[in-house]
């Protein structure tokens, strides 16, 4: 059994509230850099890309952005077994050293995706400030790790799953009931 | 998406798909090296040991920075000094270091099939470095990943391996993956550096390098083992030179944009030209960084079998 919890435009306009909100806590268009989380947080990352420029007025080419993939990071790599996961492209094609970058992912939940995610970044160099921007905020964390913009909060230790055109024909957030 | 293997003793026993799997995974290990910080927390806790019998410089140091760079713990053995000298077994020395909970053998030997031994007495995984004439698998991937990272195929591919095919365990590897990959494989060199027998495998023989040369796409150029002239396989290097070494007026016949690949370390001014080593088509710095990447993602891929 599954509910729907965003359907195509609700997760559509979840991802222009988010878009408004980084836009609006950095005027400093120049300094804001984004980086999306392999494989949904890329393309979110790329869709808010898409509406930022639109409210800032500039190319979308304008504002850094790059891919994280974490599998190298994770903390369980070990219990994974055959379970693992086809490693994606890692690209952080900008200098982030004067840049405050906000991280995208699709859904948050233990926040161990995210711990690891700051240390891929801090690989690259020492950025000016990190923030966090998710989709679906599922609750439970087991690290003190929060985000600074959520498009919806949905408690719940069920596995919630996010389809995006890009790669699964819909758009649409579920959970597994 | 998972090689589901305890060791990588040779590439005669993987399938396309596994080669695909291995292939696959190499370049995010690659893009690590471009990043102020080279190094992935992946192998934190784990012990490697690279335990070699031969002498080595490039893949032994190429296996120590893989492991370092994916955050392994890692211990050289030197054989010189240590008990093997003293008469202790292959067997003995590798149950001794799983007694210290070494997760991975890195292990290079004279006697083919050495690795293997290890691999059936020991839950620890076991990584070929090189086992007598037979395999040298991490070198095999490493040479097909540069011959796709800079052709784009490997499928159709035409390559030519030159010089000591008989007691090339490198040149093993490649023909075995290459030819599961696809590629068309020719190899060129003295009859008596000719293994009998190996256009079973799939393999053209040329013994006028002129000829061979034509039409390839990649040239991976062995090198003359000098300490094997003595079991007079060839009159005198200068023989071999004068017929077999790579060389400019060579390459006339070759296509333009042919690949000079050769595993190291070169001798140069026998089996290759200087002018050649340090020409453009030549990318055997390349594939030295590219081993690293190789066994970064062998290391990543393959399972320790772990005791509870």
């Amino acid at each position: 059994m599954t509910e729907i919890i965003l359907k195509a435009k609700q997760l559509q306009d979840k991802v222009s509230k988010l878009a408004k909100e980084i836009f609006e806590n950095n005027k400093n268009i120049a300094d804001l850099a984004i980086v999306g989380i392999q494989n949904k947080g890329v393309f979110l990352a790329k869709r808010i890309i898409f509406e930022i420029a639109k409210l800032a007025n500039i190319k979308e080419s304008q504002i850094p952005f790059g891919t994280l993939d974490i599998t190298l990071y994770r903390d369980d790599l070990e219990n994974l077994g055959s379970k693992m996961h086809i490693i994606k492209d890692t690209e952080i094609p900008f200098d982030m050293s004067r840049k405050n970058i906000v991280l995208i992912d699709d859904v948050l939940y233990t926040g161990r995706t995210v711990r690891a995610a700051l240390d891929v970044l801090m690989s690259f160099g020492r950025p000016k400030s990190i923030s966090l921007a998710v989709l679906v905020d599922r609750g439970f964390r087991e690290l003190p790790i929060e985000p600074s913009y959520v498009g919806v909060k949905y408690e719940s230790q069920k596995f919630i799953k996010v389809s995006c055109k890009e790669s699964d024909e819909v758009d649409e957030v579920k959970i597994e009931i | 998406m998972s090689l589901n293997r305890k060791d990588l003793l040779g590439l005669e026993h993987l399938d396309k798909k596994d080669l695909q799997t291995i292939l696959g995974s190499v370049k995010p290990f690659k893009s690590l090296f471009t990043r102020s910080v080279k190094k992935a927390p992946t192998l934190v806790g784990k012990t490697v040991v690279i335990l070699f019998y031969e002498p080595s410089t490039r893949t032994r140091t190429s296996f120590e920075i893989a492991a370092k760079r994916l955050s392994a713990d890692v211990v050289n053995v030197a054989v010189s000094t240590s008990s093997v000298v003293k008469g202790e077994s292959l067997i003995d020395t590798g149950k001794t270091l799983e007694a210290m909970k070494a997760d991975y053998i890195i292990v290079r030997h004279s006697l083919a099939g050495a690795p293997d031994i290890l691999a059936r007495n020991l839950s620890a995984s076991i990584i070929n470095a090189g086992d007598g004439f037979h395999e040298h698998p991490t070198q095999g991937l490493l040479d097909l990943y540069t011959m796709y990272e800079k052709k784009k195929k490997l499928e159709g591919l035409k390559v030519l391996l030159v010089g000591d095919i008989l007691h090339s365990r490198v040149a093993k590897s490649n023909i075995w993956a290459l030819t599961k990959m696809g590629a068309q494989v020719a190899v060129s060199g003295p009859p008596t550096l000719i293994p009998a027998g190996i256009e079973d495998l799939g393999v053209k023989v040329y013994y006028d390098l002129d000829e061979a040369v034509k039409q390839v796409d990649v040239v991976n150029i062995l090198r003359i083992q000098l300490e094997r002239q003595k079991e007079n396989l060839f009159p005198s290097v200068y023989e071999y030179v004068e017929l077999y070494q790579l060389t400019k007026e060579r390459l006339r016949f070759a296509k333009k944009d042919v690949l000079i690949m050769h595993p190291g370390p070169m001798n140069r001014g026998i089996e290759i030209s200087s002018d050649v080593a340090d020409s453009s088509n030549a990318v055997i710095n390349e594939q030295v960084t590219n081993g690293i990447a190789v066994r970064m993602a062998v290391l990543y891929l393959l399972n320790p079998k772990r005791k509870k």
